[in-house]
């Protein structure tokens, strides 16, 4: 575990000819980089974010539902499937002859380019992540004590009052791995800017990848994954919390 | 969960069990001895029927594995764990992997099919006198453009791209040389400039052609530009041929100002245990009648003089794959930029992707 993390912190202190060196931090501090860092958190937060709105309240339903078991399988069941498969179907329904668009045409709204936005990036990015979002939350809902909303209501709190003073706060451990599960991947995301949003967003992983592969500069591609990891301890540290609920 | 959990146990023994047998079944084969060779080349690029024909007429037996990029095929051959006789690696990868050690001296009095070679595509920059290398396949890096979508517009010059009317119309290819070498072509300098304020100069130039690209794709961009996602598509000749069969509305073209002339080669990898069997599949594959055969099944413009004049008249004089002498002239091949420059032309190729619209 511990192996592979120090490798690329010494890698990140290597130049190009594998002399030591400072340079990839003093190059990480440069406008480009830091742009590219922004964007990466910006869009990450974004998925995050509408993944939670999204979570909260499929999870809240599924606990109401009488098979919901089955119902959790039919929502995990999409990430047994290979990503980049995903990806390419998305690619075919937001295609300008794509299903999407025939949709719309059907409503009189007319064709639009949806493939290689900023939507069609967080919608997919959203669909894939989504699963990790729903499972831990669910588990918090499943686990809470019904006789608690029943004590609630009983004493007159509303239902919107349960929710916040109640159900909220006992559930919170569950919202916070969800958030912690999709936003960290989220930060190094890098297939999917290529394929669904055509690199018009450019993430760190972008940059990632295409130092290990491309230009081959593993200590410049090693700077930018110590940062990651970095922020990564942080928000594990900001978010920490001793018992989390359902899968980490 | 129990049971789940057995199930999973007993799925991953038997596909190690599967993984050792097929494992040792493909050592036993390969280090057999003198009658097997391993071709690793790049998908879809070898006409199947060419494989059985060798096997049969030197009952050398051929396992056949493909790559999807340089890199990765320069990963496996350094790790050598599988004796890769033969090897199909681009001119840059070829500058690389000798630099590294990786290739081994061709016996030219064993190749006598190299007179079949066209003279302009032999004792090239990146391998002189041919040691390591046989050119295999070759092409250029031009514009595709959907002359249903376009109507009667041509794209005679790269300069043509950065036209006001075609926002949101243009789909790159995914690589720093090809992007920053098209930039440097449109400003009359070399691709393999190492001039800084030219560089510079390309890229500020690409930056504004920002607006006008739709997205820079890998090798989706076949499947989009055949889907008419866009109408215009920077990419190698090679695709342009595939996915022109695919969608006729399509035509390609390469820029006068020049651009990328690109090869692929046979090369002999040091993990070669059958020297001898790997000469005898290049000196085949440079036949005249089994390279035409090859680059009609394949589609690629082939360096072989005696195979092209087999092939079919109007293949040979289509200018847009077999440019005329003129134009070939101003073809440039990739120069091994050294570290140094070729992480500069990354770095501005990121720059340039940054500045999105």
């Amino acid at each position: 575990m511990i192996m592979p993390i120090l490798l690329i912190v010494y890698y990140s202190f290597l130049d190009i000819h594998g002399n030591f060196t400072l340079a990839n931090y003093q190059k990480f501090f440069t406008p480009v980089y830091l742009k590219m860092t922004l964007s990466s958190f910006w869009y990450a937060l974004l998925i995050t974010a509408v993944s939670l709105l999204v979570a909260y309240p499929t999870a809240f339903l599924l606990t109401r539902t009488k098979y919901k078991q089955l119902w959790l399988l039919l929502i995990i069941l999409p990430s047994w499937i290979n990503l980049l498969l995903k990806a390419y179907s998305f690619i075919g329904i937001f295609g300008t002859y794509g299903f999407a668009n025939a949709l719309l045409e059907v409503f009189g709204i007319g064709k639009k380019q949806i493939l290689f936005t900023d939507f069609s990036f967080i919608f997919v990015s959203v669909y894939i992540f989504i699963p990790f979002m729903i499972l831990p939350i669910f588990n918090a809902l499943d686990k809470l004590n019904p006789s608690f909303i029943d004590a609630s209501r009983d004493l007159g709190a509303s239902g919107w009052t349960t929710f916040r003073r109640v159900i909220f706060p006992l559930t919170f451990d569950g919202v916070k791995s969800g958030c912690q599960v999709v936003f960290i991947p989220a930060l190094s995301l890098f297939m999917l800017t290529r394929l669904i949003a055509g690199n018009r967003v450019i993430t760190l992983g972008t940059a990632v990848e295409q130092h290990f592969l491309v230009t081959q500069d593993w200590g410049m591609g090693s700077t930018i994954a110590v940062f990651l990891i970095i922020s990564m301890v942080i928000i594990m540290l900001l978010t920490g919390n001793k018992k989390r609920g359902g899968v980490g | 969960m129990k049971k789940l959990v057995q199930t999973f146990a007993v799925i991953f023994i038997v596909s190690f069990a599967l993984m050792f047998w097929v494992q040792r079944l493909n050592a036993s084969e390969g280090y057999a001895g003198g009658n097997t060779i391993t071709v690793y080349n790049w998908g879809e690029y070898i006409d199947p029927d060419l494989i059985k024909q060798f096997e049969k007429e030197t009952g050398i037996k051929v396992i056949y594995e493909t790559f999807d990029s340089n890199e990765a095929m320069m990963v496996k051959i350094r790790q050598g764990g599988t004796s890769y006789d033969v090897a199909m690696p681009s001119e840059y990868a070829i500058q690389k992997m000798k630099e590294e050690g990786l290739l081994l001296k061709l016996d030219q009095s064993k190749l006598p099919n190299l007179k079949n070679i066209d003279e302009r595509f032999l004792n090239l920059p990146f391998d002189p006198d041919n040691e390591y290398s046989v050119p295999y396949f070759w092409g250029t890096v031009g514009i595709v453009y959907n002359k249903k979508m376009l109507g009667d517009r041509t794209f005679d010059s790269w300069n043509d791209l950065w036209a006001d009317d075609l926002k949101n119309q243009i789909l790159l290819v995914d690589g720093a040389r090809e992007v920053i070498g098209f930039g440097l072509n449109s400003l009359h300098y070399s691709l393999n400039d190492k001039n800084k304020v030219h560089l510079q100069e390309a890229k500020d130039k690409l930056v504004k052609l920002q607006p006008n690209i739709k997205a820079i794709v890998g090798d989706e961009i076949k499947m989009l530009l055949v889907n008419e996602e866009a109408p215009i598509g920077v990419i190698w000749s090679g695709d342009a041929a595939d996915i022109m069969w695919e969608n006729e509305n399509l035509d390609y073209v390469v820029p006068e100002e020049g651009s990328n002339l690109w090869f692929d080669n046979m090369v002999i990898p040091k993990t070669s245990k059958n020297i001898e069997g790997a000469h005898k599949f290049i000196n085949f594959m440079l036949d005249a009648e089994v390279a035409a055969q090859n680059a009609e099944y394949v589609g690629y413009s082939t360096p072989n003089k005696a195979a092209m004049s087999i092939l079919p008249e109007e293949t040979v004089s289509d200018e847009r794959f077999y440019p005329s002498p003129e134009l070939t002239d101003r073809l440039e091949v990739y120069e091994n930029l050294g570290q140094d420059m070729l992480s500069y032309y990354n770095d501005l190729y990121l720059e340039f992707k940054m500045h999105t619209k």
